[in-house]
């Protein structure tokens, strides 16, 4: 062991700081939002409550509670530069006198009131009143702590428009009186929804899409998995937490699966099952049954329900398709959507042959619903390839190339064409 | 907060409508009424005669000019308000979805803006001094 240097106390206290800024900024934001009443105050003063921290740990040491800590001093820095303001003007004085009556008598700091203000900034940065792409920006940066410019480069969208976004909602969230409050018992349900639908937008961003920075879509997935955990850790009797949780890790654990090195898609039943993640799929199917047995689930959890199935199967052929359409059949109750229907009528063709799935597949198009929708064409065509009919399967698939955007399934649409009309797939014509 | 919440809805709707019908959904605006006037959410309201009846006012270059119509066209036509008071917009938005005209049209809700105090005694000096 060396001997220990002069600084060795400064140099732990920084490391403590910075310990603290990792696992606590976000609550103390939380709380420091609570507080002060307003977002830009409270991030003004989160800013204080560490730059103090950097310059009083090292002398006075590393508090036993960072984070009550960091609560007051931002709170005291907070009250402290009103007050220098309020000298010149005096109509801030009523701000000041807000924050004083707010702070008798002294702030909650215990576990429990945090993680209710947790709570309340996931609630309010998800509130139905602000648009999907505000709601998912604000998340991310205030909730997940994610810049603007990682925000941007996920999105495939430039800083300023994003920080132009989240200035929109915060002054939405002001401006309109949207409360910095949990839902009631009654409104938690509709406004979980809202919560979990940005989870989710979050999560396909980082999954679905193939273009833009690799790295951060995989950080996109991994924040939408911490987000429902920590949500899941808050609210822990609701089941469709757990359903999307589930959900995620489910398709989470396919990751290495679904693409090749060349980023090509690979189908479901064509994907190498050694290379899913056991542990995750572990957990998903382990949270599955949890949702399931939960006083209320809903899509989410049945959702889960499929790819657990999908996730139990040792191969393809193994597939309890059965089962699967069976709860197609719940979902389709839960969410009567004609993707929900396209879904159930695969699984229907996959348990009782690609004729009775291409009547359904045919009826959904005939209504119109699915018209523009490239992959209700790629199922018709694969289910009229199965049974023989060549050139209608070409045909359904030049329609379903003419509606795909993204490269990796406009290649995958171009081989099947080819296989089918013996063209090499890059004569195929789009 | 106060809150006016817009009324939108198809105004044909009002002459399509079977008699009997009416009647009943003007029994659900008295009930709306009946709970939130006394309650204090509600400050004030009307209906609106129809669109055929605006008329659009403009003043340009010192020049001012009338059409006759609503200032836009739309599917949905305003065709009343509510102006409430509210603790926040939760309370607001849980109100609004009282109103009946939300079953048949929308309800736009939107904050009223604030004007400090300061701001008022001008206005009003102003008024005096005219």
């Amino acid at each position: 062991m060396p001997e220990p240097e002069v600084n060795d106390a400064g140099s732990a206290a920084r490391e403590a700081v910075e310990r603290a800024y990792r696992a606590e900024s976000r609550r103390v934001l939380a709380t420091l939002i609570r507080l002060l009443g307003d977002f830009d105050r409270a991030e003004e003063a989160l800013h204080d409550a560490f730059t103090a921290a950097v310059q009083q740990w090292p002398v006075s040491g590393v508090p036993a509670n960072p984070r009550a800590w960091l609560v007051s001093a931002g709170r005291f820095k907070a009250v402290d530069s009103e007050r220098r303001r309020a000298k010149h003007d005096a109509a801030r004085e009523s701000i000041v006198e807000g924050f004083a009556l707010r702070n008798t008598p002294p702030p909650d700091v215990d576990d429990e009131s945090l993680d209710d203000d947790w709570l309340r900034l996931i609630f309010t940065c998800c509130h139905p009143a602000l648009g999907d792409d505000a709601r998912i920006a604000l998340t991310l940066r205030e909730v997940c702590d994610l810049t603007t410019e990682q925000v941007a480069r996920a999105f495939l969208s430039t800083p300023p428009t994003i920080a132009q976004r989240i200035v929109r909602a915060k002054a939405k969230i002001r401006d309109a009186g949207i409360p910095y409050t949990i839902p009631t018992r009654a409104d938690m349900p509709e406004r979980l929804d809202a919560v979990l639908h940005v989870v989710y937008l979050v999560f396909n961003e980082g999954y679905a899409a193939t273009s833009g920075d690799a790295v951060v879509r995989g950080d996109l997935t991994r924040e939408a998995i911490r987000l429902a955990r920590l949500l899941l850790d808050l609210l822990p009797g609701e089941g469709e937490i757990c359903g999307l949780l589930a959900l995620m890790l489910l398709h989470d654990s396919r990751r290495e699966a679904r693409m090749t090195a060349e980023g090509d898609l690979v189908l479901l039943a064509d994907q190498d099952r050694r290379l899913w993640d056991r542990v995750e799929i572990e957990e998903g199917l382990e949270l599955v049954r949890r949702a399931l047995r939960a006083p209320r689930y809903g899509s989410y959890s049945v959702q889960a329900a499929i790819a657990a199935l999908h996730a139990q199967a040792p191969t393809a052929a193994e597939t309890d398709w059965s089962e699967i359409a069976g709860l197609y059949d719940v979902l389709l109750g839960i969410d009567a959507s004609p993707v929900v229907e396209l879904n159930r009528a695969v699984a229907i063709a996959m348990r009782d042959g690609a004729a009775a799935g291409l009547v359904l597949v045919d009826a959904i198009v005939a209504r119109g619903a699915l018209e523009h929708y490239h992959l209700a064409h790629a199922a018709r065509a694969d289910l009229l390839a199965r049974l023989g009919k060549g050139d209608a399967a070409a045909a359904a698939y030049q329609r379903a190339l003419t509606l795909a955007s993204q490269a990796p399934e406009r290649r995958f649409i171009e081989r099947r064409i080819a296989e089918l009309t013996g063209l090499a797939p890059r004569d195929v014509p789009s | 907060m106060k809150y006016l919440c817009l009324i939108y809805e198809d105004e044909t709707f009002w002459t399509r409508t079977p008699k009997p019908e009416l009647d009943a959904v003007m029994a659900e605006y008295r009930a709306f009424g009946t709970t939130y006037i006394p309650s204090g959410h509600v400050l004030g309201g009307n209906a609106l005669q129809p669109t055929a009846t605006a008329t659009t006012v403009r003043v340009r270059n010192g020049k001012m000019s009338t059409t006759d119509g609503p200032f836009a066209e739309t599917r949905e036509q305003l065709g009343g308000y509510y102006l409430l008071e509210a603790k926040d917009l939760n309370e607001a938005i849980q109100i609004a979805s009282k109103i009946p005209g939300a079953k048949t049209g929308s309800v736009e809700v939107r904050p009223i803006m604030e004007v400090p105090e300061s701001v008022l005694n001008l206005m009003s000096e102003s008024s005096v001094g005219a």
